[in-house]
């Protein structure tokens, strides 16, 4: 089955969508990472949408459901990289991602995930 | 008005959704079309074409790309022949839904689009014609 990879990198997951999802596949993502963080007790989730040129409605609620369910299991999600016109889109759509830690690049993104560790 | 070129695109699985999205990136590109208005339209293709797979189970998506007064436009009609949706105004309403979305895509599909036009009716199926331009 078409999987999207999650990388660990010490107390993170990392992940890197690059292909145009399908909705199972959006959906797999989201059950593997959550299985991923309770398996490695993950302290961090970095989304990386650099490479999406497109979230919908469905992408989202994949986005924000995978905030939740990590918050819930004590790790922090960020999301990183999401394209100017992506964004302007999912406003006009009515998508805020309420709760959703946002930064700009994988850079800012890793340094917020590293000071929330450091804090505690 | 003089339509360019024309075709008809199946949507019936979710692979067809994905393939929809691409050919309307394709079309728009083909228009000249901005990159924001590009993603708008292809993010309300998105939205449509899960309304015709999941709610009308599956129907079709017929592309346009249109000439009119010295502008270039692409113009999609989302057909299916199942329920239809039998309240109209609810439809269009933020945040409701009669499945288990957000409620945003037809309504945030509609706010992604110079014109929208909605035609159902209950058991007659659902027409969807979405239009922007460049």
């Amino acid at each position: 089955m078409e999987r999207i990879p999650i990388l660990q990198m010490g107390d993170f997951l990392l992940v890197t969508i690059q292909v145009d999802m399908h909705d199972q596949l959006a959906l797999t993502l989201q059950d593997d990472l959550s299985e991923r963080i309770s398996k490695s007790s993950a302290r961090g989730v970095l989304i990386d949408i650099s490479a999406l040129d497109m979230v919908d409605s469905f992408i989202g609620r994949m986005i924000g459901t995978i905030s939740g369910l990590s918050s819930i299991m004590d790790a922090q999600t960020v999301l990183v990289g999401m394209q100017p016109a992506v964004a302007i889109t999912l406003v006009e759509l009515g998508l805020t991602l309420p709760g959703v830690k946002t930064a700009l690049n994988v850079e800012r993104g890793m340094k917020l995930l590293q000071d929330r560790v450091r804090e505690q | 008005m003089t339509v360019r070129s024309s075709g008809t695109q199946p949507i019936n699985i979710e692979q067809d959704v994905v393939l929809a999205r691409q050919l309307t990136r394709k079309l728009a590109q083909e228009c000249g079309m901005r990159l924001i208005d590009l993603t708008k339209l292809v993010t309300a293709v998105s939205e449509l074409a899960r309304n015709t797979m999941v709610y009308g189970g599956g129907g079709h998506m017929d592309w346009q790309i249109l000439d009119e007064n010295g502008r270039t436009g692409v113009r999609l009609l989302f057909r299916d022949e199942g329920p239809g949706i039998p309240d109209i105004k609810l439809a269009l309403t933020d945040g409701w839904t009669s499945g288990s979305g957000l409620g945003l895509g037809l309504t945030g599909a509609r706010r992604l689009v110079e014109e929208f036009e909605l035609d159902t009716a209950p058991g007659k199926g659902t027409r969807i014609t979405i239009t922007r331009w460049t």
